[in-house]
């Protein structure tokens, strides 16, 4: 994305417009907000309910089983509200408004997160925020100067790994339209993985999701670096510090392979 | 040269079934080595059949498709590479694809585009009074896009695609499904903004009209290929488009030649006669049929465009 005052000042007005059409649809407006905190509560008891069952998980106890949920929850939801709306590629390619992006003076991808921002997702990343900030003073966490830039740098790290998901998933429409299933088993099931210790995961599932597609690094692997133990797995400590350094490398590829994407999109015809 | 292309070419490909699950690959050229030349304050008229190649060859222009092969440059600049330098400098105007926002009024539309593409704000209100002076926006500009007729929306589309002073413009069927009125506010338009010589228009039409009124120089091109570079009446002389003479008469036509020309209909209990001039000028033709009936009414017609690109196209299909 081009940097500089003026472009920043153009996506934000994108985002205004954007905000100021949803809320003209006021009632749907509501009802999407209304359902989405709904949604949220039932996700939060169900971790509360999940705990109360069974007080530990994969070896490890309940507060810091709390510590991972946080990260995934918080960082799920606000990578969800800053490239969630990469989904609609797929309509942009189908029916050839990709074209009218094209066409426009600002990077492709930074458009189509701007000019379908929705906001109605806010609801979810507050609720997220939340649970991590009561993870943090729940959990038995090892805190000095290195552990509160990670209590920090960590779910973010994780919000630009799932969001580099969620652009590479689109990012399929360019060649296979109908591709949008394919993409949700990867973010939505890479965030369920995420949530739990990757000890609970058998072998070969777990060498694939963890370390082959990275996701140990958005929850498990920082939350280990915050409570100062060591990994069961045996992975090194020095690596339970690494996820910033892997979400860029994701979100390198992610928009290396989107750069691909747009050389392959054949628009529609007339 | 402000566009030039050379061997310019667009492969698809395409997979067709045969049998229950098995598909075959084809690939198909849209454009298919299409050399162009465009100077600056031209305006070109890209015309040809459907899937002729036309749109395909616009969005190569504009950066939105990737060539397959072929050298483009536009105002200077590579079209994918250098597309987001290059999308100011151009004005884009694609029939189906709206650049306005569908759910806010058309002012907005135009004052977000002011930020999108970083115009000075007196020049940005200096460009839209024209537009609203020449198309009439004032009526509609209050109204969200999408309550917009076609032929309203397509002024603000026109009018979008200027506000940031592009030195080309292309447009894609900018008169496709519009009433007449739109059409000929389109069309007058197109004409001032040609007049003023500072803007290079490139236009692909289906509209005959279009072709007659706007266009000096026309490219046609048939299955991805070039297939006439030069003016309206070049092509008409290179198709042999041939003037008619209509003749009212006060007997009914004896029958027989004239010399010059061919009798191509007889009409009305033959009171009415039409002559294909063959070589022969129309005064010739017109004093040699005084000398044998009885005029009582005339016209000269002139060679229909339809009937031209008819010609042509046919010419075109491969053998």
């Amino acid at each position: 994305m081009a940097d500089g005052p003026g472009t920043r000042a153009a996506y934000r007005k994108l985002v205004a417009a954007q905000v100021r059409s949803q809320t003209q649809y006021r009632a749907s407006f509501l009802m999407d907000l209304i359902g989405s905190t709904v949604l949220t509560l039932i996700d939060v008891v169900a971790v509360f309910v999940l705990f109360s069952v069974n007080g530990s998980l994969g070896g490890f106890g309940g507060r810091e089983v709390l510590l991972m949920v946080g990260i995934a929850s918080f960082a799920f939801p606000l990578a969800d509200l800053a490239v969630g709306n990469v989904e609609w590629l797929p309509f942009y390619v189908r029916t050839g408004l990709f074209d009218a992006v094209l066409v426009r003076p600002l990077s492709s991808l930074g458009q189509l997160l701007a000019m379908d921002f929705a906001p109605r997702r806010i609801g979810r990343f507050v609720q997220g925020l939340v649970i991590y900030l009561i993870a943090l003073v729940v959990a038995p966490v090892d805190w000095h100067a290195g552990t509160a830039v990670l209590a920090v740098l960590a779910p973010l790290a994780a919000a630009v790994f799932f969001g580099s998901l969620f652009v590479a998933g689109a990012t399929v429409a360019f060649w296979w339209i109908e591709s949008g299933e394919i993409a949700f088993a990867f973010t939505y099931g890479g965030k369920d993985f995420s949530t739990y210790p990757a000890t609970v995961f058998g072998g070969f599932f777990r060498r694939l999701f963890a370390y082959g597609l990275g996701f140990a690094f958005v929850a498990y692997l920082p939350a280990l670096a915050l409570l100062g133990r060591p990994d069961p797995l045996g992975v090194p400590t020095w690596l339970h510090w690494c996820s910033p350094l892997v979400a860029l490398i994701a979100a390198g590829l992610a928009a290396l392979f989107w750069r691909t994407g747009i050389r392959h999109y054949r628009s529609t015809g007339s | 040269m402000i566009i030039q292309t050379s061997g310019l070419r667009k492969d698809f490909t395409v997979r067709r079934k045969v049998g229950r699950l098995r598909r075959e690959r084809h690939v198909v050229s849209a454009v298919d080595g299409v050399d162009l030349a465009v100077a600056e304050g031209e305006l070109l008229g890209y015309i040809g059949p459907n899937g002729a190649g036309k749109s395909t060859t616009l969005k190569m222009l504009t950066g939105v498709l990737t060539p397959s092969g072929g050298e483009v440059s536009v105002c200077g600049l590579a079209p994918v590479p250098q597309r987001t330098t290059l999308a100011r400098r151009i004005g884009v105007v694609f029939g189906q694809r709206s650049q306005l926002w569908w759910d806010l009024p058309l002012r907005e539309s135009f004052a977000l585009l002011r930020h999108v593409y970083r115009v000075p704000a007196g020049d940005h209100a200096a460009r839209l009074n024209r537009c609203r002076a020449l198309l009439d926006l004032d009526e509609f500009l209050d109204t969200p896009v999408r309550q917009l007729s076609l032929g309203q929306r397509m002024r603000g589309e026109l009018t979008a695609a200027l506000l940031h002073g592009p030195k080309v413009l292309f447009l894609d069927e900018p008169t496709i499904g519009l009433d007449v009125l739109s059409k000929q506010a389109v069309r007058s338009f197109l004409g001032e903004l040609d007049a003023r010589g500072d803007t290079t228009i490139v236009l692909t039409t289906h509209d005959l009209a279009d072709i007659e009124k706007l266009c000096r120089r026309l490219v046609v091109i048939d299955h991805g290929r070039v297939v006439h570079d030069g003016t309206l009446s070049d092509l008409q002389a290179a198709y042999r488009s041939k003037r008619r003479i209509v003749a009212d008469l006060d007997a009914p036509w004896p029958g027989g030649t004239v010399a010059g020309a061919t009798v191509e209909r007889v009409e009305a209990d033959g009171l009415r006669v039409t002559l294909t001039l063959d070589g022969a000028t129309a005064g010739e033709v017109v004093a040699r049929l005084a000398g044998e009936v009885a005029l009582r009414d005339l016209s000269v017609l002139e060679p229909e465009i339809e009937d031209v690109i008819a010609r042509l196209y046919r010419a075109a299909v491969p053998g």
